[in-house]
């Protein structure tokens, strides 16, 4: 069963490019070998808020993963094997998302709900134009 | 207005824990007028200095912005509801409802733990 997870990992802030590349082309390779998708961001080097080891920044890499729970124990393995990674946090984020989407989809009938009115009036513009006309006069009442 | 001049007058004049009953009594009626919303949801409670009161109605960040997904990612949004030592400000203060308080120190807690927010006092 494929979930959604969010993995974020910090490396050292001196760490080359060109291996950060190569750490995180490894990691993705380990996921779609697993028959899971990734997708990387990288934010760049980021102060931490705290100091983790001798470090007060570092570079935070975000993988978004779809995949079993199996990719995310070997990736987490692998992290805690790579010299470079001083920290990592991973989120399950399916429920999340699914009840973001609920949400969404109720916010979206309702707005449909509301705009249709609003288109008809729109349609009918002499409709409209009347009631503007009526409202002024109706108002000191 | 008359209810906030009138509210510490009462609030100093009956002394002791038999306040407490008292005034809440006297005062829900008298609270028609709906004042506006708390802006934010930072710290900082409605209590100003000394025996000031005020009452004022208290609402969910979260539910008036209609943010629903309260992520670890969001240092700012998260920052607003962390005390200047580092911990999380209590409900009672920041009028967040319990649904979202929950979400929040969840997220809140993620972000400690992956060094976007301090544990303890202020992110250097």
């Amino acid at each position: 069963m494929n979930r959604n997870y969010e993995l974020m990992f910090i490396v050292r802030p001196d760490m080359v490019d060109e291996d950060l590349n190569k750490l995180i082309s490894t990691l993705e390779s380990s996921v779609t070998s697993a028959g899971g998708t990734t997708k990387t961001e990288v934010w760049g080097k980021r102060r931490l808020a705290y100091r983790v080891g001798r470090f007060n920044d570092g570079i935070f890499v975000l993988m978004l993963i779809d995949g079993v729970g199996a990719v995310v124990h070997e990736l987490e393995r692998r992290l805690r094997v790579t010299e470079p990674v001083i920290k990592f946090l991973t989120v399950r984020t399916d429920e999340e998302l699914k009840r973001l989407d609920k949400i969404k989809k109720i916010r979206d009938s309702k707005k449909k709900a509301s705009a249709t009115p609003a288109a008809t009036a729109a349609s009918a513009t002499p409709a409209t134009a009347e009631a503007g006309t009526e409202t002024p006069a109706s108002a000191p009442v | 207005m008359a209810e906030e001049t009138k509210a510490p007058t009462a609030h100093a004049g009956s002394s002791g824990g038999e306040s407490r009953p008292e005034r809440s009594g006297g005062d829900r009626p008298e609270r028609s007028g709906p004042r506006g919303p708390r802006p934010g949801g930072g710290p900082g409670g409605p209590r100003e200095g000394g025996r000031k009161y005020f009452r004022r109605k208290k609402v969910c960040k979260f539910c008036v912005e209609k943010i629903e997904a309260v992520n670890y990612k969001d240092v700012r949004l998260l920052a607003q509801f962390v005390a200047e030592s580092g911990k999380i400000t209590p409900r009672r203060l920041t009028g967040v409802c319990m649904p979202h308080q929950r979400r929040l120190s969840r997220a809140i807690k993620q972000a400690r733990n992956i060094a976007l927010l301090p544990f303890a006092g202020r992110a250097q």
